[in-house]
Parts: structure tokens; C-alpha cells; sequence
């Protein structure tokens, strides 16, 4: 019997042990396999624009600059949709609250190619003949640097435009949650005070659940740094620095889907560099966001 | 004294359900008014009336009306936001917003009034001063309001509820969290508060309600069963309902 026990035992360790090694196989085969990049290149690497397969000279500049732009495009266009369309629905008739939320939690149930699909034959035509023309001549953003006024319809705004789609039921169906475990009485005082529905929210709740929103931020975030498929449908696909929003450009994740195939020697060892530059970024990313969590639940005392 | 309060035939319903018959009840200015009765009588429901604060939930509703000097505040006319401002709230829980304790109490300043940084900041201390919590907070003002403890926090919340200079206070309970030195306190604070506002407590706590209001009201199943000075409701009450719950004997 306890022979038994002890088999079981060593079966539960060895499934945690498998993820922590699966975890630390990917770091040694990417860190192994981009070792030769790393050794020609050195950590310029990370600042060089130049990417030309030809002369055998590579740089990851373009693809971080493309993979940070499209995801904080997406962050900036999804989180004040996701937070009024969560305030809206946890106060809406059940009904309408249920057929809605649905509808949101559904778009997470769309797969990326589709939503590559819809943008190449939707909304990259939609942005060239009526978006952006609109943001650059009739709001004359074109005056400001980051908006360009060639109209393709692909680039980063459009990538942008369709990762805050995909990353919005994610951060919607957390916000909605926190808002929901706000204590009514917390929000009647707010309501007692004086306030109206947009500053209790803005003010209270807002506050009072900002460690989960920011939970839900970075799931959203991180879905964004590497989701592929749908944006590389729409990027455009060039491997050099974007010069505006409206110019292509390419992310770590789609210049790897797009290159791996025909890539061997010193350029291979390249996109391995990449990958590894994408792992640490996500990576980065939840150290920060696992020790900020930490810092402001120890700040904010009891509760 | 001229009546501050004066609801004449209120009626409350939750959907189908009617929760309240026909409440008519004066309070009179610069005093306490304490509500007593059974659990799930509608001593809250009630109180919730005066504030408006019921209207956030769908499918509730009142007839009736409440007469705030004279003003029916359930008129559609009125502006509710400024009427939450003349009737601060106090709730069974302390409910310090999740910011600093001077925040706390800046808050509502910001909402209602425009005032310079040292006009807040002579506020909010004025306001912690008529809480009773000034001396206690005065060095921990930046810090959360939430490490307070509970009855630092209760009293929080009613510098909160006076900082926006309302006339009247609303108390659900206040102590019912609370341990009894710091009920104490909150006791004694709310009889210095009567000077300047007047006050509307309900109450399961029979000695508190003996201890510190003026005049009493007992409800039962909706109905107000009794209203009266409360020495005389204590010692003679006139229905017979009112003595079995004032002595104990259900409740």
C-alpha cells in the first residue's frame, strides 16, 4: 500500500516536473539554435534595421518595433471598448446583459485565420478606401509624424485594429467578473456621496478591482504579442522599419511563420534569435505583471 | 421644532411584493430618529427611500411621497445628485472608499464644491475633527483608508458623509460591525452630530436606541406600528406589539 503511494507520488511529481522542463527546453533548444546569430551578430542584434537574406545580414529592430506597435494599438483600442462594454452589461436587463456577453465571449471562439481572413478581404480594403484617408484628410492627423498618407490598407494600424478585436473578450470577461464582486455597499456609498454612474466607476470600482483588470490587461497583452496567423495576413510583410502607422511592416511572430520554411544557415539561427527575443518579452511581461500584483497587495494593507 | 422629514403614505414595492403600507413618519430637525424592529421589516427599506438610493435596482419602486423641508425629493424634478449630498449615508459595514484617508474625505469635496487645495485641505480635517477621528488619522493620511480599523473606518465614512455639508444623516446600522468600545464612540459622536444635522438611525440594538435618539418609531411587517418620544415609547409604550418587542419577548 504504501508502495503504492509513494509510485503515486513520484507520477504527480513528475507531471509538474515535465512543464518546468518542457518550460527550460525551450529557453536551451532556442538560446542553442540561435547561438550562431547571436555570435555573428552580437547584441546589435536587437538595434540592427537591416534584414537582407541575400548579403546574409540580419536585425531584429523591425520585427520588436512591428510586434510592440500592433500590441499597444490593440491595447489602446480594446481596453476603454472592453471597460464600457463590462460597466454596460453588469448593469443591463439580464437578458439583454446574457445575449451580449455571449456575443463578446463568442468572438474568442473565432480561430485567428478567420479573423486573418476578414481582414484581408474586409477590413484591409475597408481601411484603405475609407479609414484612413478619413484619419489622415479629414481629422488631418497626417500633420502628426505617426500617420502616414499612403493608403494600402495594410500595416500596422490595420494589425492593431484586428488583434484589439481578438484580445477584447479576454479583457472584457475579466472586467466584467471584477466589476460584478465589487460589494454592492461599496458602490451605494458611492452613489450616497453624490457620485454618477461614470465616476463610481471611473473612481470606485475601477480602483477597487484594478489588480484583476490588470490581470485580464495582461492576458490580453500577451495574447497580442504573439498571436500570428490573423496578422500576418494584414501587416504587410515587410522587413523594414515602419515609418508611419499606415506603412507595413512585419512582428517577431509573422516573420517567423513567414520565413522558417525556406531558411537554413545563418538566417535560420536568426529567426531562432527572434523567437527567443518573443519568449523573453512574454516573459518579461509576467514577471512584471506577477510583481506588480504583488507590490500593490501588500501596499493596500488588509482587504 | 419645524419637521425636516415628512413622508406622507409611502408605499414600497419589490416587483410584485410590497414591502411597506403606508408609512407616515415626521422627524424633527436637530434630532435623532430611531428606527426599531424585526429583521426584514422594512426599517432599511425605508431609510433607503430618503436618499434614493433604491432607484439603482430595477423593479423597485415607491408612491407616496417623502417631504424634505417641505420639498417632495421623490418629484422627478429633483436633481438627484445634489439630494445624495444633502442625505449622506451610513452603512452597516464601513465602506471607505479604496483610497487614502484624506481622499476619502476629499472625495466628495471634489464632486460637489470647487474649492483651492488648502480650502480641501482645511475641509477634511475639519470633517476628521467632526468624526471624532482626527487625532487618530492626523499622521496616516496618505495611507490607505482601508488599513484603518473597523471603527476608525465606520467613522471614515461619516467624515465622508459630513464633509459635503448635508443636513441630514442616514444610519443603517452603523454599529452592527462594530465592536463595543468603538460603538461607544460612534454613540457619542452621534449625539455631538445632532447639533448640526438631523439624524435617522435604524437600530437592532434596543439600549442604543434608548441611549441616544430622541424619538422613536417601530416597524412591523411594514407597517410603523408606533412612533413617539422615545422615553415614553420605552416606559409606556402604547401597543401592545410594541412592549412584546421593546421587552424582549420576540424579535
Amino acid at each position: 500500500m504504501l508502495k503504492l503511494d509513494s509510485t503515486f507520488r513520484w507520477l504527480c511529481f513528475g507531471a509538474a516536473a515535465f512543464a518546468g522542463l518542457l518550460l527550460l527546453g525551450f529557453f536551451l533548444q532556442l538560446a542553442l539554435s540561435s547561438s550562431a546569430a547571436w555570435r555573428e551578430f552580437g547584441l546589435g542584434f536587437l538595434v540592427s534595421t537591416e534584414w537582407d537574406p541575400v548579403s546574409n545580414v540580419y536585425g531584429a529592430l523591425p520585427s520588436v518595433v512591428g510586434t510592440l506597435l500592433t500590441t499597444a494599438i490593440a491595447l489602446v483600442l480594446a481596453l476603454p471598448l472592453a471597460f464600457s462594454a463590462a460597466l454596460y452589461l453588469v448593469d443591463a436587463k439580464p437578458w439583454i446583459g446574457a445575449v451580449l456577453g455571449h456575443a463578446i465571449d463568442l468572438l474568442a471562439a473565432i480561430p485567428s485565420v478567420i479573423y486573418g481572413m476578414w481582414g484581408l478581404f474586409v477590413l484591409a480594403p475597408l481601411m484603405q478606401t475609407r479609414i484612413q484617408p478619413f484619419l489622415a484628410e479629414t481629422l488631418r492627423l497626417n500633420k502628426i509624424p505617426f500617420f502616414g498618407d499612403d493608403y494600402n490598407g495594410f500595416g500596422i494600424l490595420t494589425a492593431g485594429l484586428i488583434l484589439a478585436v481578438m484580445i477584447l473578450p479576454y479583457i472584457c470577461a475579466i472586467m466584467r467578473d471584477v466589476f460584478r464582486m465589487t460589494p454592492p455597499m461599496l458602490r451605494e456609498s458611492a452613489f450616497g456621496v453624490g457620485c454618477t454612474k461614470w465616476e463610481t466607476a471611473k473612481d470606485i470600482v475601477l480602483r477597487y478591482g484594478l489588480r484583476g483588470i490588470l490581470g485580464g490587461v495582461f492576458i490580453g497583452l500577451g495574447r497580442a504579442l504573439g498571436e500570428t496567423m490573423a496578422v500576418l495576413f494584414v501587416i504587410g510583410n515587410l522587413m523594414e522599419m515602419p515609418d508611419s502607422l499606415f506603412s507595413g511592416a512585419t512582428t517577431i511572430a509573422s516573420t517567423l511563420a513567414n520565413n522558417f520554411a525556406e531558411a537554413d544557415g545563418l538566417q535560420r539561427s536568426a529567426l531562432f534569435a527572434l523567437g527567443l527575443i518573443l519568449l523573453f518579452m512574454s516573459f518579461g511581461i509576467q514577471v512584471l505583471a506577477q510583481s506588480y500584483l504583488h507590490a500593490t497587495s501588500a501596499g493596500r494593507g488588509e482587504k | 421644532m419645524p419637521n425636516k422629514i415628512e413622508t406622507r403614505n409611502l408605499n414600497f414595492y419589490y416587483g410584485p411584493h410590497q414591502a411597506l403600507f403606508d408609512n407616515n413618519l415626521s422627524v424633527e430637525k436637530n434630532t435623532i430618529m430611531a428606527v426599531i424592529g424585526p429583521s426584514g421589516c422594512g426599517k432599511s427599506t425605508h431609510l433607503r427611500i430618503y436618499n434614493r438610493i433604491f432607484e439603482l435596482y430595477r423593479g423597485q419602486r415607491v408612491t407616496g411621497e417623502v417631504l424634505i423641508d417641505g420639498r417632495n425629493i421623490l418629484d422627478d424634478s429633483v436633481d438627484v445628485l445634489d439630494l445624495r449630498r444633502k442625505v449622506g449615508m451610513i452603512f452597516q459595514k464601513p465602506t471607505p472608499f479604496p483610497m487614502s484617508v484624506f481622499d476619502n474625505v476629499a472625495y466628495p469635496l471634489k464632486l460637489h464644491f470647487k474649492l483651492s487645495k488648502s480650502e480641501t485641505a482645511d475641509r477634511v480635517e475639519a470633517a476628521l475633527r467632526g468624526a471624532s477621528i482626527w487625532d487618530e488619522v492626523k499622521n496616516k493620511l496618505r495611507s490607505s483608508g482601508l488599513a484603518l480599523s473597523g471603527g476608525q473606518q465606520q467613522r471614515l465614512c461619516i467624515a465622508r458623509a459630513i464633509a459635503a455639508e448635508p443636513e441630514i444623516l442616514l444610519m443603517d446600522e452603523p454599529t452592527s460591525a462594530i465592536d463595543p468600545v468603538a460603538t461607544l464612540k460612534i454613540e457619542e459622536l452621534m449625539v455631538e452630530l445632532k447639533r448640526n444635522f438631523t439624524i435617522v438611525i435604524v437600530t437592532h440594538n434596543m439600549q442604543q436606541a434608548a441611549r441616544i435618539s430622541d424619538n422613536t418609531a417601530f416597524f412591523y411587517k411594514g407597517t410603523i406600528i408606533e412612533t413617539g418620544r422615545t422615553e415614553e415609547m420605552f416606559t409606556h409604550p402604547h401597543n401592545p406589539k410594541t412592549e412584546e418587542y421593546i421587552t424582549g419577548r420576540f424579535g
